[in-house]
This record gives structure tokens, sequence and C-alpha cells, in this order.
């Protein structure tokens, strides 16, 4: 297993550059994890998508569709591309410290 | 363009009407944008009937000359070597139930019906054109289309915004 170093700790990533262990995540990789990814601060918006990706992923071993985020995060489709540009889903699931999203929608 | 550079747009027509024709472009537009890629879907010939208001909510699967329709066996709990006879493709009320079917397992899948996936991949930024020349042919105005239909375009200006993009024919 392929480990990296972020926000001044070791943790255990995949091969796409995901976390592995969900529990290892605190918000200081998250937004360090968001700078690398051209996102410079994590407002409470992003975080709601955050919060409810980590608690998806948490009930059900995935992250959640773009469907779901938009009719149960509270946070609407048009808004999530504009918090996480250029793929939403992806990155969300970057920094929330949980793997790739695995669905095509 | 070199070998490995990642695309970056794409652009799809999609000309065919059937349900099972309509979802391969919105599923590629909408996990084109999910990936950062941008996309446009060009709706031409019977393609309209996906973003035709009167029409879209009723998109079916073709149940009469369907050789493919095998494939769906397995969801009447049949083998998937199984033919469909047409003729029994032809009786009423089994091209809806044949749609039915696809919609149940297509929101199993949380893939979405067209008119909510329609808004789902303009709110992702996909942009949406139908085809001036079927228009036309169809007697077609922008007032019969769903709101998110961006424009009426002729093979000209499709080309035109296509302009760096990988083009993708169904």
């Amino acid at each position: 297993m392929a480990t990296r170093e972020i926000a001044g700790v070791t943790v255990e990533i995949d091969e796409n550059g995901y976390m592995t262990d969900h529990t290892a995540w605190t918000k200081a990789i998250a937004e360090a994890f968001a700078k690398e990814e051209g996102i410079d601060e994590l407002t409470d918006r992003h975080y709601i998508v955050i919060d409810f990706m980590r608690k998806e992923y948490e009930e059900n071993g995935t992250g959640p569709s773009i469907r779901k985020l938009n009719k149960q995060s509270g946070v609407n489709t048009k808004e999530l591309y504009q918090l996480f540009p250029g793929g939403p889903a992806k990155k969300a699931a970057l920094i929330a410290g949980i793997p790739k999203p695995q669905g095509c929608v | 363009m070199s070998e490995n550079e990642p695309i970056k747009r794409v652009s799809l027509v999609c000309s065919k009407g059937g349900l099972d024709e309509v979802y391969p472009s919105l599923i590629m537009a909408n996990g084109a944008r999910m990936e950062g890629i941008e996309a446009s879907i060009f709706f031409t010939f019977f393609g309209l009937n996906a973003i035709v208001k009167k029409t879209h909510k009723n998109l079916k699967v073709a149940t009469v000359g369907n050789a493919a329709l095998n494939l769906a066996m397995p969801m009447l709990k049949m083998p998937i070597t199984m033919p469909f006879p047409t003729l029994i493709g032809a009786i009423p009320g089994v091209s809806n139930f044949a749609t039915w079917l696809m919609k149940n397992e297509m929101e199993k899948l949380d893939v979405p019906p067209v008119d909510e996936f329609l808004e789902m991949c303009d709110d992702a930024g996909v942009e949406i054109y139908a085809c001036k020349m079927t228009v036309d042919m169809f007697k077609l105005t922008i007032d019969d289309f769903v709101p998110q239909v961006k424009g009426i375009m002729t093979v000209g200006e499709f080309y035109e915004k296509s302009a760096g993009a990988q083009i993708i024919f169904t």
C-alpha cells in the first residue's frame, strides 16, 4: 500500500491517490487536498458536501451519485460544479478522504 | 493531438429517439462533465423526441424488429440467449412493458428519467441543441422544446461549436 505525506501526517492512499482509511481523515487533510486541487478555501458549503459524502460512505460503503447529492445533501448540481470545478464527485471524494466514486452517473 | 493527452471537449450527436437510444448520449455527456470535460449534445432526426416537451417523458423501447432484445431476458429471469420474437413485440402493451422494465432497472442504478436527466445535464453545464434541418422537417419551433435546449443550430454551426472536440455519433 502506498503512502503519502499530507498536512504533516502520513496517510495510506490507493493507486489513484485517494485515502484508503477515511477514519484517518482530518479537516487539515481536507484543506491540503483542496489546495492541491485548486480550491483555496473550503467554505461551509463545501463541508456540507464533504460531510454528506463521508456519511454516505460510512453507511453504504460508496460515495453518493451526483443525483443523490443534488436531492439529499442540500447542495444542488449547479452549485456542486461551482464548489468543485472540474469534476465534483471525484474531487469532493478526494477531499473527503473516501475512495473515488464507482458509479457512471 | 498527442497520444495520452486528456480529452477536453466532447460533442455528442443523438439521432435516435428510443429510450435505450437516448440514454447513452445523456450518460456520456453527464459523465464527461463529471470528469471535468466540456460536453454538448446535438439532437437530430428522431432524437428530437428526447427534447420535445410533449414527448420527452414518453420515450419507448422498441420491441418490434429489435433482434438484440435477448439481452433483456435476464430481467425476466430467462436465459440471455433466448430470442424475443418480433410478433410478440407487436402485441399492444409489450413495448410499454419493456419500457417500464428498463426504467425500473435504470432507477435501481440511480439513473434518472429523461426529463430529470436533461435538467441534471443542464445544471452540470452540458449544452443542449436541436438540429435546424430536422426541426424544420418536423414542423417544430423553439417553443416545442424543453427549457434546457439552448438553441437550434445548423450542421455548420454544430461543427463550429465542436472546434477542438471529439465528435461522437449515436
